[in-house]
This record gives C-alpha cells, sequence and structure tokens, in this order.
C-alpha cells in the first residue's frame, strides 16, 4: 500500500472532485463531508511519505501506471517535493475546515461546484509539486490555473474583470514556460526532469539552453507574480471571494518557486543555472525592485486584501532573491520561507476573513473596534502580523536570517538593505492597522461607557486559525530541525 | 567558575506571562486583578533573588530552552551583572504594583485589565533581557519589550498619546530591525557565534573598520539606551500613565537598552578590543555630548515628566560613559548606576505622579509652594534629586564617585570635568524645584496650607523608594558586590 502513497495524494483528490461534483447536486451539504475526508487523506499520506523520504534518505520515484521513463511519467517524491507537499496538503486541511461557514454563505447554489474546482486546484498544485517530468508539470499548472480562474470568478463585479486579466497573463504565463520545455525536449529528447539533468551539462556550449531556461523562467515570473509581472495579482485577490483568496494567496505563487527552485536545481543543474547561464546577479535585482515596489505600493493601499496582496508580490521578491544570490545561506533561506510564508500568509487572510464574520471590513477604516469586538482573531493577527514582520520566534524572523545571511555572504547588499526596508514598511503597515483596530473609536480618557459585546467567529473559523497562529511560533522554534533533516538535503551538495 | 543548570531562570522570565496574564485577564473584579499582580511581582522578586546567593558565590545558572538554528539558542544564563539588573527591577516590580493600583485608582483609569497584562509582560521581557546567555535571545526579549510597551505608551488613546507610539515604535522597532539585526548576524557569519564571553567573540575575528560599523550598528541600534539622536521618543513616551514613566521609562526599558549596550561592548567586543582601537573613547565622546546636550535641554522644560525625562537620557549616557572609560573602577560604577539612579529616578516620577493625582498639576510653573500641601512628596522628591545629582547622603553618589575615579585611574579628567559640569546641571534643574515649593513667599505661594496628600497607595511606594536611596548609600553591598563580581570576570586578561 505505501508504495502507491505518490499516486494516492493525486487519484483520492481526483476521484472525490468527481464524487462531489455529482452527489452535491443531490445534496449541498454532502460536499463537505466528501472533502475533508479526501484532504485528511491525502495529508496523512503526505506526512507518511514526507517521513519516509527523511529517515530514508533518499528521493521516492512512482512510475505512474508502471510505465518506466521516458515514455511514461515518474513521480519524485525527494526532500524538497516531500516538504512541500506536507505544506500544501496541510494549509488546504487547515483552510478547508475554517472556510466552511464562509463557502456556504458565499455561494449559496453554487457550493457543490465550488468544492468540485477546490479540490482540483489543489490537485494540480499537488501534483505540480509531485511530478518528475516537465510536460506533465505543465498540465498540471493548467488544470490548476483554470480552476483558480473559475473559482476567482464566481463573485460578482469587479472579479469578472480581475478574472479576464488573469486568464490573459496566466496563460502567456503558461505557455512561455510550456514553450521553455519544448526547447528543452528539443535538444535533450527527454521530457523526464532527472533525464533531461544528465543531458544538460553536456550541452554547455547549446545556445537552445540558455534561450530555453530564460523562457521558463520568465513565464515562471509571470505565474508567480514577480514585480514587474505582477499585473494580474493585486485585483484577482482582492476581488475573488475570501474564501478563494485565502486558498490562493498563501498557495500559488508558493508553488510557482517551488517551481522555479526545481527548475533551477534539479532540471537545469547548480552548474548551468549559477556558473554558466549566470541570471542570478540581475534575476536578484529584479527582487529587490519587487520587494521594495511590493511594500510601497501595499502602503498606498486602503483595502486591507490589496494591501495583503502588494505584501504577497514584495515575499515573492524574498524568495526569488534568496534562489539566486546563489549559495547555501540564501537558496535555504527561500525555500524555508516558502514553507513560513504560506502559513503565515493563510493565518493572516484567515484572520481578516475572521473579522469579517458579521460586518463587512474591507478597507483599513473599516476595522475601528474591531479588537474590542473580537479579541482572539485579534491576537491572531498581531501574531501573523510580527511573523511577517520578522520578529523572533515567530518563524518569519528565521527566513529572513537566512535570506539576509546569503544577502551578505553574496556581498548583495542592495538585497539586504531591500529586505530591512521591507521589515520596516511591514511594520508600518501593521501597526497602522492595529492603531485604527485597538484605539479607535476614540472614547474620552476614562470612558467605561463603550462597553462592546463581543462577538467572535464560529469556532470552526476561530480553533484553525488558532492552531495556523500556533504553527508560526512552533515553525519558528524548529527551524533548526526543518533545516538541519530536511531543507539541507533537498539543496545540491554542489552550492555551497 | 561553577555553571549550573537550573530551570530557574526561565519560570522568572516565564511566571508573570504565563500564570498571570490569564487570570488578569479572567478576572473581573479590580481587587482580584491587583491582588494577581501583586502575586507576581513578588514571585517574580523571589524567584530572582532565590539565585542571587549562588551568583554571589561566583557560579552562574545557565538554561537552554530550545535550539532554533543550527549551532544558535534561546539560552539564558545568569551572571553577576544580569543578576544585578533583575534585582532591580523585579524589585521595583513590587513597589511599582502598589503604586498603580493607587494611581490608576485615583485618576479612574480604564482598561485596567489591559494595563496590567502588558505590565507584566513587559517584565517579562525586562528579566529575559537581563538573563540572556546570547544576542539571539537578547534581541528576542528586546524586540518583545518593544511591542508590550506599546499600548503602555498609548494608553490614553487620544490623538497626542497614538502619535508618541507611533514614535515610539518607530524608533525603538525601526533602529533595532534597521540595525541591529544586520549587526547580529554579520556577528554571526564573523565568528560562527553569538553567546557572550567575558573576551568578546569580536577579537581577531575582523578588519579594524568592520568592527567600528558594528559598534556604531550596535549603539544606535538599541535606541532605547538614548543616545543622541535617537533619543526623543523619551520625552514623547511621557504620555504614558506615570507608573508607566517610573517603571519602564526611568528603570526596565531604559536600562534595557543601557544593559544591552554594555553586554554588547563587554560581551561581544570585549574590553581588549575596544582598548585596541581605541574605541572606547569614542563610545566615550559619543556619551559626554548626549549627557551635557541633554542636561541643558532639561533646563528649558517646564513639563516636569519631561524635564525628568531628559535627566534621564543624560543619566543612562553615564552608564555608557561609565563602561567606555574601560578601566574596572568606572564600569563598575557605570553598572551600579543602573541601580541607584534606577531607586532615585523611580521616586522622582512617582512624586510627580503623586501631585498629579493629588492636584491635577504637570507643569513645573504651576508647582510654586506645593510642599506646604504636599510635605512627604516634596521631601522624597528632594532626596531622589540628591540621588541623581550626585549628592550625599544618597546612592548616587556612590557610582559617580566610581566613574570619577575611573576616568582619573585611566588619565582621562576630560571626562571627569563632564561628570562635574553635568552634576552642577543637574542641580541646577532639579533643586529649584524644590526651593519654590517649600521657600515662597505667601504672595507667590499657589496653594493652600492644608496638608493634603495623594491617596496612601501613593505615598507609600514613593516614601519606600526615596528611603530606599538612602540606605543604598549606607548599604550599597549587593549591587556593589554584583557589580565588582562582574566586572572582575571582564578584567581579567586584558
Amino acid at each position: 500500500m505505501t508504495q502507491h502513497l505518490p499516486a494516492i495524494i493525486i487519484v483520492v483528490p481526483l476521484l472525490s472532485a468527481l464524487l462531489v461534483a455529482v452527489f452535491g447536486w443531490i445534496k449541498k451539504t454532502i460536499c463537505f463531508v466528501i472533502a475533508l475526508p479526501a484532504m485528511g487523506i491525502v495529508f496523512l499520506s503526505s506526512i507518511v511519505l514526507f517521513y519516509k523520504v527523511i529517515t530514508e534518505n533518499q528521493p521516492i520515484i512512482y512510475f505512474l501506471g508502471g510505465w518506466s521513463p521516458p515514455v511514461g511519467i515518474a513521480y519524485n517524491i525527494d526532500h524538497l517535493s516531500s516538504l512541500v507537499l506536507v505544506l500544501i496538503s496541510g494549509v488546504t486541511l487547515a483552510h478547508l475546515i475554517a472556510t466552511r461557514q464562509t463557502v456556504i454563505e458565499e455561494f449559496t447554489n453554487k457550493v457543490s461546484a465550488f468544492y468540485t474546482l477546490y479540490i482540483l486546484f489543489v490537485t494540480g498544485l499537488m501534483g505540480i509539486v509531485a511530478t518528475g517530468d516537465a510536460f506533465n508539470l505543465y498540465v498540471l499548472l493548467e488544470i490548476a490555473s483554470i480552476t483558480g480562474y473559475a473559482m476567482i470568478g464566481m463573485n460578482s463585479g469587479r472579479a469578472y474583470l480581475a478574472c479576464f486579466n488573469y486568464i490573459i497573463i496566466g496563460t502567456i504565463g503558461a505557455c512561455l514556460y510550456l514553450l521553455g520545455v519544448g526547447y528543452i525536449y528539443l535538444v535533450t529528447g527527454s521530457l523526464n526532469m532527472l533525464d533531461i539533468a544528465s543531458i544538460l551539462p553536456g550541452l554547455v556550449d547549446s545556445k537552445v539552453v540558455p534561450a530555453a531556461f530564460i523562457i521558463c523562467m520568465v513565464g515562471l515570473m509571470v505565474k508567480m507574480g514577480l514585480f514587474p509581472l505582477h499585473g494580474w495579482l493585486p485585483n484577482a485577490y482582492t476581488y475573488a471571494p475570501s474564501s478563494v483568496s485565502t486558498l490562493m494567496a498563501p498557495l500559488t505563487t508558493k508553488v510557482m518557486i517551488y517551481v522555479m527552485v526545481r527548475v533551477a536545481l534539479y532540471v537545469f543543474t547548480p552548474v548551468l543555472s549559477f556558473s554558466v547561464i549566470k541570471p542570478g546577479n540581475g534575476f536578484t535585482w529584479i527582487a529587490v525592485a519587487a520587494i521594495i515596489m511590493g511594500s510601497l505600493m501595499a502602503l498606498s493601499q486602503q483595502n486591507i486584501k490589496k494591501m495583503l496582496s502588494y505584501i504577497v508580490i514584495a515575499e515573492v521578491g524574498y524568495m526569488v532573491g534568496g534562489l539566486w544570490l546563489g549559495n547555501r545561506m540564501g537558496i535555504t533561506g527561500a525555500i524555508l520561507h516558502i514553507v513560513n510564508d504560506a502559513v503565515m500568509t493563510l493565518c493572516i487572510f484567515l484572520a481578516v476573513v475572521s473579522f469579517s464574520s458579521y460586518k463587512k471590513r474591507d478597507k483599513l477604516s473599516d476595522f475601528q473596534g474591531a479588537f474590542k469586538e473580537m479579541p482572539v482573531t485579534a491576537a491572531v493577527f498581531c501574531v501573523a502580523a510580527i511573523s511577517i514582520i520578522g520578529v523572533p520566534p515567530t518563524c518569519g524572523f528565521f527566513s529572513k536570517w537566512y535570506l539576509i545571511s546569503g544577502g551578505l555572504a553574496a556581498g548583495h547588499y542592495a538585497f539586504v538593505a531591500a529586505l530591512l526596508f521591507s521589515s520596516l514598511i511591514n511594520m508600518v503597515l501593521f501597526f497602522r492597522i492595529i492603531e485604527i483596530a485597538y484605539f479607535e473609536p476614540f472614547s474620552d480618557h476614562h470612558g467605561k461607557k463603550h462597553h462592546v459585546k463581543i462577538a467572535e467567529a464560529s469556532p470552526g473559523l476561530l480553533i484553525p486559525l488558532i492552531i495556523v497562529a500556533c504553527m508560526l511560533i512552533i515553525l519558528g522554534l524548529y527551524t533548526d530541525e526543518l533545516v538541519t533533516h530536511v531543507i539541507s538535503h533537498a539543496i545540491p551538495a554542489e552550492i555551497v | 567558575m561553577e555553571m549550573i543548570e537550573s530551570i530557574k531562570p526561565l519560570l522568572a522570565v516565564l511566571i508573570s506571562v504565563v500564570v498571570v496574564v490569564p487570570l488578569i485577564i479572567i478576572s473581573r473584579r479590580p481587587n482580584t486583578r491587583e491582588a494577581w499582580t501583586f502575586v507576581a511581582a513578588v514571585g517574580k522578586f523571589i524567584l530572582v533573588a532565590s539565585m542571587l546567593p549562588v551568583i554571589l558565590d561566583g557560579s552562574e545558572i545557565t538554561c537552554t530552552v530550545a535550539s532554533v538554528l543550527p549551532g544558535l539558542d534561546i539560552a539564558f544564563r545568569v551572571d553577576a551583572f544580569g543578576m544585578l539588573f533583575a534585582l532591580v527591577s523585579s524589585s521595583l516590580w513590587i513597589v511599582t504594583s502598589v503604586y498603580s493600583i493607587g494611581y490608576m485608582r485615583g485618576l479612574d483609569e480604564h482598561s485596567q485589565a489591559r494595563y496590567f497584562s502588558f505590565f507584566a509582560l513587559s517584565l517579562s521581557a525586562t528579566i529575559g533581557v537581563a538573563f540572556s546567555a546570547n544576542l539571539l535571545t537578547l534581541y528576542l526579549f528586546y524586540e518583545m519589550l518593544s511591542f508590550a510597551t506599546y499600548p503602555l505608551v498609548t494608553h490614553h488613546q487620544d490623538i497626542e498619546a497614538r502619535r508618541s507610539g507611533r514614535k515610539y515604535l518607530l524608533y525603538i522597532v525601526g533602529s533595532s530591525i534597521a540595525l541591529v539585526l544586520p549587526a547580529m548576524i554579520i556577528t554571526w557569519q564573523l565568528t560562527g557565534t553569538l553567546t557572550f564571553s567575558p573576551a568578546g567573540i569580536l577579537g581577531g575575528q575582523a578588519s579594524p573598520a568592520v568592527v567600528t560599523m558594528l559598534l556604531f550598528f550596535f549603539l544606535y541600534g538599541f535606541a532605547k539606551a538614548g543616545l543622541m539622536p535617537f533619543h526623543s521618543w523619551l520625552p514623547a513616551a511621557m504620555v504614558a500613565p506615570t507608573p508607566v514613566s517610573a517603571l519602564l521609562h526611568a528603570v526596565a526599558v531604559v536600562k534595557v537598552g543601557v544593559f544591552c549596550i554594555l553586554r554588547v561592548l563587554t560581551g561581544v567586543f570585549g574590553i581588549k578590543l575596544l582598548a585596541d582601537l581605541n574605541l572606547g573613547t569614542v563610545v566615550a565622546v559619543l556619551a559626554s555630548i548626549t549627557i551635557i546636550t541633554s542636561s541643558l535641554i532639561a533646563m528649558s522644560q517646564d513639563g516636569l515628566k519631561r524635564r525628568l525625562a531628559f535627566s534621564t537620557i543624560s543619566q543612562l549616557s553615564y552608564i555608557i560613559l561609565g563602561a567606555a572609560i574601560l578601566s574596572p573602577k568606572s564600569m563598575t560604577g557605570g553598572m551600579v548606576h543602573i541601580a541607584m539612579h534606577a531607586f532615585g529616578k523611580i521616586t522622582l516620577f512617582f512624586c510627580a505622579g503623586a501631585i498629579f493625582v493629588a492636584t491635577g498639576k504637570k507643569y513645573i510653573s504651576e508647582m510654586a509652594g506645593i510642599g506646604k500641601q504636599m510635605p512627604i512628596t516634596m521631601t522624597a522628591f528632594f532626596i531622589g534629586a540628591l540621588s541623581v545629582i550626585g549628592l550625599p547622603p544618597c546612592g548616587g553618589i556612590i557610582s559617580k564617585w566610581n566613574i570619577a575615579v575611573g576616568t582619573l585611574e585611566t588619565h582621562q579628567a576630560g571626562f571627569l570635568v563632564v561628570l562635574l559640569v553635568s552634576s552642577i546641571l543637574n542641580a541646577a534643574y532639579f533643586l529649584p524645584i524644590v526651593y519654590k515649593a517649600f521657600f515662597c513667599g505667601p504672595e507667590e505661594t499657589l496653594f493652600p496650607d492644608k496638608i493634603k496628600e495623594a491617596p496612601l497607595w501613593c505615598v507609600v511606594p514613593l516614601v519606600v523608594t526615596a528611603v530606599l536611596s538612602i540606605l543604598m548609600f549606607i548599604f550599597p553591598q549587593p549591587f556593589l558586590t554584583l557589580a565588582k563580581l562582574s566586572v572582575g570576570t571582564l578584567f581579567i586578561n586584558p
């Protein structure tokens, strides 16, 4: 049984999506009842896979349908992908439980359609991470993207335009990636990543390889929303239904960065990526621009979700910059930040959803009195904010620690400065909200008149939220273990 | 030196957060809430004091909590210097708890649950800083203290309080993220460790230029020390309720800043490295400028708390100056000054608060003749002022004397002049207040002859701290011994 786990993490959600679509027509409430165990199985299987990879200290390679490459598709679960698999399934499980009520409110008649898309979306992401085949990755990327577009478009009003924008830009990004893969196929004759990685170093002089590399990378940059290719992201996350943006914001960009790491380290190999083609310096400068512009644009937003979207854009810069520093510290920071940022983003987005439980809170000024009414959500919000600012012992600090170390080791001081700048801006951003939410509306000095009733969100939302917030601190305290036992093995040995 | 593994430092840090904050939050009645605060304060003091005999024996207590980065732990180490600081802040928290009850009730303040919770959290962070074994742990608690004190500074929630809160965060958190964080990571990359060591860890690991740069990053990054030009958050923070100004902005927060600087100067750079590169003199000059400038500014302040704030800024730099002279005597003086100044200044703040509670007056110009109405308070004020100026029979003379002797020992008489000038300035801005309070003609006086003191809850603490200020002159032993013990380890192999 356990040898089929790599297939189970894809097949189980795929089938359950089908079941949801069928049975959802009969009874709306059954959707959640099917989705929850399916995601539970995926989460447990991911953990078992993770555990196996760590203890056996070697990757699990699984041939789908028993067909061996180059004909068949191979799934390649190594340290890097098993970590991200646990991350995706864990985030999804927490999100699924937390948004149960919100989904019913937002999609009264379309609950079954939503859950079908939701599960397919997660299937796509899991597949992207698990696959060891460059073309299969494109297929799964499209599955995740198309379901993502559809979910964004399920809101009314400006969501249509945001969704359309995303479709156009996202498709261009995916096409560029496919074009890059085509070029690679042209010169290597293979689509299997391990295969390609063994052939490419022999083609150092080829002019096709750098072209393929750049096209691939630009495609991925579009999909991850790296400044200045981020145009689709803020509106898509702002105007999407809140149960959609809370899932996409933590996962989509992070998975795309995972793909970038995968392609850079395990398809093009460190030799090509960091010694022959050497785009590192340029890419890190783009990341610097992303961090600074993302932070500045976040500063000028009045809408909370839009502000958070721009923070996501800045965080994308963190990870891309860390990766292309090209040293062990920087890449460790980038991979660590994939994990930490996903949990942080989930936490802060869910907290915003929780704040809007009874009263719509979009603008920053809507947050008046929010902390008095919802003390628990407020506490969670503060923990997430402190993690995003990067204060110990929350996890955000430790990934920043590695990123800054990497920047210093590489002598890229602009990147270090950008990281510190972004921390400062984040501090301003979040304390601006905390100030509004905590101290407004004004009361007189000794006023005990303002006795606000406590009206917390439902326990179904609150409990996952608290668990996620605790995870921020637990992840921070276990950084040592995570780095020594997982991430250090996920980085090829030739990178120092 | 013997190392003892014990969980006590962790307990001393956590007691106020883990046990007391929940209890304060669930307590509906003010009486139980205040009782719990009091229990936390006493408990913390007992835990800290129970470690004192071990430390006085020359041993150290260690406790590793978690390993967070490869080769880098969150860990505690109680040594003599940390003990000195922890003893001062935890003992004064007991007094302040009593005073808070009188002050907050006397003014019928709002949100008292929040106030007492964050107060408890701040003290946890303070003790955490005192017991930190390495720079990372120190940074963790330093930041925790910044965030925990923010709601206390903005307690009044009006425009002015919130503006001050913003300034407070921007200076304190801003400087620590922008300067201390990179400096810490650079240090780690250069040396591979962040654990404080009596000989310093940077010696021989970095070029003089890098060492100098790091020194400036740390000096100004720990903005809680109020070294100019990073000082203006402190006068702004005076909008907080007076107990906060008294304990946090005369003792805990600002002393954490100086404590961090001293720790870094001795534990990261090391006396030898500073002496070799002549950096001690650089720091001493910067501290001297702050001492004189802020004393001059203090003279022009009419708000009593603002005048006290500028006086604090100058006194903090005494401590830095004492360390920067790099002589054993003056280093001892600097460390002891943490205690001496704390007791003197907290008395002054308590008096300012008592005056506000009893009469509603905040400005010095409105206090002519107040001694007739509040004789006990103003006598205590006089004693506190004597201690801060550095005159017998109060504790302040002991620390200043030691610093002064150190300047002569190392032939840096220029700094002795700074000390003398500053003492004269201190006298010039404190004594007129006392003089006007007691000796003004009937036509000048703004208060009737009738005695009307603040509530007993307010008066008793300020009498206690005033008496303690005098006692410290007669029995400076615990603090002086601790400081000598700590200095002894630092100067063992110069």
